[in-house]
Formats: C-alpha cells, structure tokens, sequence
C-alpha cells in the first residue's frame, strides 16, 4: 500500500510518498502565491519521479499553512501532529522535535509511543524561522544553504540584541557598514535565531533524544547554535525538510 | 429538518435578556431627566451600596464587551492610541477613554457619571484609568484598595478592608447628599447573595452531559449579574433561565450537535471571535463547557454572611479569583476540571489582562500535572483585533485537538 502525504509551507511545499515504512520518495517546490497549484503540482511531480499512477496511491493527507488548499486530500492534519509522526516514523524511540520552518518555530514533545503530549509554537512575531535567516542571507548577499558553512569559520560570534526580524536587520546592515566579518555576524544570526527557539524548547520541557527538523534543520550552524544553547545533542535525520509531508503520509496510512 | 434543529438548540432566554440590558442602558442614558444619578464602577468592585442608594451603577469593561462583540474595538482602540495612549494598555481602558471623547461604540457611548467607583481587586490598570475619567467628567473618584490576598486573608487586611467600606459609605453620603440606608443594604445584600447563588446553579448546569449551553453563553448572560446584582431583576431571571436549562437537561437538547469532548475556558473571551471560536471546537465535536472568568461573579459566595452583610463583603470582594494567589488559582481551576469533567483546558493569554494573564504558565503545569489533561495556550486580547491572528489560532486549536482525539483513542 502506498501513502501520500503533502505539506503546504508558507516557503516551499513538499509531498512524500510511503510504503510498507519506507520513504519511496520525496519532492520539493517554491509554494509561489498559488497553494493550490504548488500542492497540485508538487504531488505530480513525484508521482512522476517515482513512477507510481495516482490510482495506487490509497490515502492522502494534507497539512502545513495551506493544508485547506490541497482539495484532493482524504484529510487534514495540523502540521504539530505531522512532524511529531514523521521524526518518530524516521527516528523511532525519540521524545521531542523541533521543527523550523519559514515562519513557524515549534517544540513538540512525544510520549514513548510517539503520540504528540505537548507542543510550543512561535507567536505574532517570525524572529528565529526561516523567514528571519533568510532576510539576512539576502542582507549578507550569501546563499541560504552557504550560511552554515561560513558560519563555523567565526572566531568571534557578534551580538545580535533586536529580537524583530526588521529590526535585526538593520542591525545586521549596520554591522556590514561597520566592517564586521560577515562569518561572526552570520554566527551571531544563528545564535540570536537559536535563542528564540530555544525557549519554546525549555517552555515544555523538552527531553532527548530531540530530533531537529524544517529546513532549517539543514543549516549546520544553526544546529550548532541550538545544541550549544540548550546544551544536548541534536538529531538530524534524513529528509528533515520533507518530515512534515513524510508524517502526514504515515497518519494517512492509518486512516 | 436541520435548520429546526439548530432552532431548537437556540437559547430561548437570550431575546429576554436582550430586552432586560436594553432597559437598563436605556434608564442610564435617561437617568438625568429622572433625577438619577450614576456611578461607574469597576467590575469587581462592590455594587450593592450604590443599589441600596437608588445610584445607577455602569460598568465600562461591560461597555467594553459589548464594543468589543459589535467588533469596534480596533477603532476605538486606535483612537486612544491617537491621543497619545500606549498600545500596550488595555483594550478596555483605551476603548473606554477613547468612547468617551467621541460618544462612539454600539450605543454612542456611556452616561456621563456622577462619581466614579473604582476597586482594584480586578487589576491595577483601573487605578490610573479611573482617575484620567474623574478628571475627564470633573467628578469624584473613590478608590478601595484590596490587596492581593496570596495565601491568607490577613487580620491587617480585613481591618483595612472594612475600614474602606465605611469610606465608601461615608463618600456616597457626600455626593448624593442623602443619608445611608443600612435596612435596604441588608435588603439588597440578600438579594445579591441570591443572585449569585443563581448565577452559580446556572453555570452548575453545564456538568450535565451533554451542555445545554456552552461558555460562549455564559459569557453572554454573564452581564446581569454584573450589572443587575442586588436587583430582583437578575434574579427572576437566572430563576428562568435554569428553569430553560433544566428542561435542556431533560429533553437531551444540547448546545453543541455531537459533544464529545469538554474543555474549560481561561480568562476573559476574545469577544469580537466568540462565534469564530465556539464554532471551531464545535467542528470537532468539543463543547467549552465552563470557564474561570464567568465565575468570578459567585467565587467568592463562601464568604458572604447575608446577616452581616457589609462586615463580609469586605473578605468576599477582596478574596475574588483575580486577586488571589496563584496557586489558589490552580486550585480553583483543578476543581472546575473535575466538576465539569473537562478533557482539556484553553488557556486565553489576554494581551489586555495583564493580572489574568500573570502566573498562566504556572497554572498551566500544574493542571498538566495535576490533572493530566491537554492545555492551549492562545494568544490574543479581549477587545483589540489587531491581536488575532486567525491562522495561527486555528493551527494551534486543530492541533489540540488532535491531541485530544489521539488520547481518547
């Protein structure tokens, strides 16, 4: 039996194939200003990719900002019980997950089955996602996928103090003016990030072993940052970006 | 037949209770021309003296919900902001402030007042509130300060208290030039006592399963004992109303089509979403059956002695939920999650209600802990909209739900 899962995010739109708990395949697109679309669209595209007809797909479910939009979804599921699923289906045995997304940053705790008990969502404000790190990468004009790298060079992390996104950007503009290294200013980024979302981690409680997932989850630095800021090590598995679509594949299939 | 159905859910006491607020809004506004006078006062604060007085007592944090629920709180909101008031103060307060310069909201703002009642048993926001309104309508101001009662009711407070009531009987007797009547307080004390013990059996009849009626309504028929306390008004109609729910109760007719799961409701609603949000946990076949704001109004019946009226209201309103400590607070909402048998608790964090919010993250442990159920934290605020933030809210209440769900499965 095949199972389709697809997660609308506020950034890029992913879908995920399973069968028999293994991950068959994945994709991923811009969501663009069309949900609709990118939900149809990114569910083709890997169908194609994996050579699999929609007929043999059994269930579908949608999740993510633009869940609602993805009409040909057998349900919908928010993307706190998504994530929870797809890092405990990759990593079994796990009890927390933090997922950063474009412009969410959630903490969620798991019970020994891997049912979701408790989770921490970022709130009114996009400091420490996605969004934020993408806005200095341009400010920095450094790739979003660079900013790990360059990040470990630092010899000497800079201090970012505004919490708004905005805010930190003029910051971060001020430095570049004031002819700081870009790799400590992107360090002090990725510190400034880790602290936002460390306390929606320290809010529940959070216990390891703690998976990190999101496309944030791929930016090395980041990890980095958080793992020194809550001071445990941090997971990350295979296709964290993908995890949310990867869990609603896997609660489709017990539909 | 669906449409007969959803008729017959319908609380047939709201059109009464409509007519009754039209009525005493309409008294207010009219009470000049009937050489009455008018009080404001804050919601906690003790009414019954000024109804024994024959004083008309307004509520601005009533007026606020009802600018609130007719969504003109972002207008008025941003008036105040105009003159100069912080967007951080409460919604209430800023709405309030703003109304009274431009005679705005649902019903063209409130009556010019006679004397301002102001206890801060509620929060301290009022303190300063109160005094720009003594300022704005040239009008006296009393103050009675209760402090907060952490874990004991202190001899020193009761003494001070009580010394404060007398203050207050001493200043209506100044500004009305009229002579206190201690046999029609002891009258209206009783009446408020039964009120109250009403407005308690009311919201009792939420245990039932399933609810024949929700929070959302209480929220709604909360106003009359607010406003109404000490009047036989209130009290033939609460007497009403549990007869409604009673045979509710008996004809299986509840508030929700397929209750399933109940939740309790924490701090004041998000008025302009009250619809908004019953129907989103209605979707998921969850009733919030109770609430710890509506039943600030009966909290503290414990301590009300009906033959010593003014001597106990002096513990009763300063022992009031919002002026406890939070521990007590946890414990109040320990018992409610038992009585009511509640599967999960929303947690409203009131931008506006800085005390109601204050200690939310403790009490949501303890009930994690205690009594082992869900909690959601929502952030939001009571009257300004510009606090909501619909897809994040729906997210995070789907998602509770879910985790519901998976529990009970």
């Amino acid at each position: 039996m095949i199972y389709a899962g697809i997660d609308i995010g506020s950034i890029t739109a992913k879908a995920a194939l399973i069968r028999e708990n293994q991950v068959l395949g994945t994709h991923v697109i811009l969501t663009g200003y069309n949900p609709i679309n990118a939900g149809i669209k990114v569910y083709e595209t890997l169908l194609e990719k994996v050579k699999i007809s929609k007929t043999d797909v059994k269930a579908i479910i949608s999740t993510g900002y633009g869940r609602a939009s993805v009409n040909f979804a057998d349900k919908v599921m928010t993307e706190i019980i998504c994530h929870g699923t797809g890092a405990y289906f990759i990593i079994p045995g796990i009890l927390g997950v933090i997922d950063v997304g474009g412009q969410d940053s959630k903490a969620i705790l798991l019970d020994t089955n891997g049912q979701v008990e408790n989770f921490a969502m970022n709130d009114k404000c996009a400091a420490g996602t996605g969004r934020f790190l993408e806005v200095m990468a341009n400010a920095l004009e450094v790739d979003l996928d660079q900013l790990g790298d360059i990040s470990f060079k630092a010899d000497n992390p800079t201090k970012i103090s505004s919490i708004c996104t905005v805010f930190a950007e003029s910051e971060v503009i001020s430095m570049i003016a004031g002819q700081q290294k870009r790799e400590n200013i992107i360090a002090g980024i990725h510190e400034s990030a880790a602290a936002r979302v460390s306390i929606l981690a320290t809010k529940i409680k959070l216990k390891e072993p703690v998976v990190m997932t999101g496309g944030v989850a791929k930016n090395k630095g980041m990890v980095a940052a958080l793992e020194k800021r809550l001071g445990f090590k941090i997971i990350v598995g295979d296709f964290p970006q993908e995890n949310g679509a990867i869990g609603a594949a896997v609660l489709a299939s017990r539909l | 037949m669906p449409n007969k159905l959803a008729e017959k859910r319908k609380i047939k006491s709201a059109q009464k209770m409509r007519d009754i607020m039209t009525t005493y809004y309409l008294d207010a506004m009219t009470a000049e021309q009937n050489h009455k006078q008018v009080a404001w006062i804050t919601s906690g604060g003790p009414v019954e003296p000024l109804v024994a007085m024959d004083i008309i007592p307004i509520y601005p944090e009533n007026h606020g919900a009802m600018i609130g629920s007719s969504k003109m709180g972002e207008d008025l909101c941003v008036k105040a902001e105009d003159m100069g008031y912080s967007s951080d103060l409460c919604s209430y307060a800023r709405a309030d402030i703003s109304c009274s310069v431009v005679k705005g909201g649902p019903i063209g703002g409130l009556p010019k007042p006679d004397m301002l009642i102001c206890c801060n048993n509620i929060c301290g926001t009022v303190l300063k509130w109160y005094e720009i309104q003594a300022r704005f309508y040239h009008v006296p101001l009393f103050i009675l300060d209760t402090p907060i009662c952490h874990t004991e009711y202190s001899p020193e407070i009761a003494k001070y208290v009580r010394a404060q009531i007398d203050e207050y009987i001493a200043f209506l007797e100044m500004v009305t030039q009229r002579k206190f009547d201690y046999d029609k307080m002891a009258q209206v004390g009783r009446l408020a006592l039964e009120g109250q013990l009403l407005w308690q059996k009311v919201l009792n009849t939420t245990a039932h399963k399933p609810s024949p009626m929700s929070a959302f309504d209480a929220f709604f028929f909360l106003a009359l004992i607010v406003t109404l306390r000490g009047t036989q008004i209130a009290i033939d109609f609460y007497k009403e109303l549990i007869e409604e729910m009673e045979q509710r109760i008996k004809e299986g007719i509840s508030i929700i089509p397929n209750e399933k799961y109940r939740l309790l409701w924490d701090n004041l609603p998000v008025w302009y979403r009250l619809k908004w949000l019953s129907n989103k946990f209605a979707d998921h076949n969850a009733c919030l059956v109770a609430d710890t704001y509506t039943s600030a109004w009966c909290s503290a019946i414990k301590y009300i002695d009906e033959n010593n009226f003014l001597d106990s209201i002096a513990e009763a309103y300063t022992r009031i939920y919002l002026n406890i400590g939070v521990d007590q607070m946890a414990d109040q909402v320990l018992d409610m999650i038992k009585y009511y048998d509640a599967d999960g608790f929303v947690m409203h964090s009131n931008r506006s209600c800085k005390p109601y919010s204050f200690g939310q993250m403790d009490i949501m442990e303890i009930v994690r802990e205690k009594a082992d159920i869900p909690v959601l934290m929502i952030e939001a605020d009571m009257v300004d909209p510009r606090n909501f933030s619909q897809s994040q809210i729906e997210t995070r209440s789907n998602a509770f739900m879910e985790i519901i769900k998976q529990r009970g499965s």
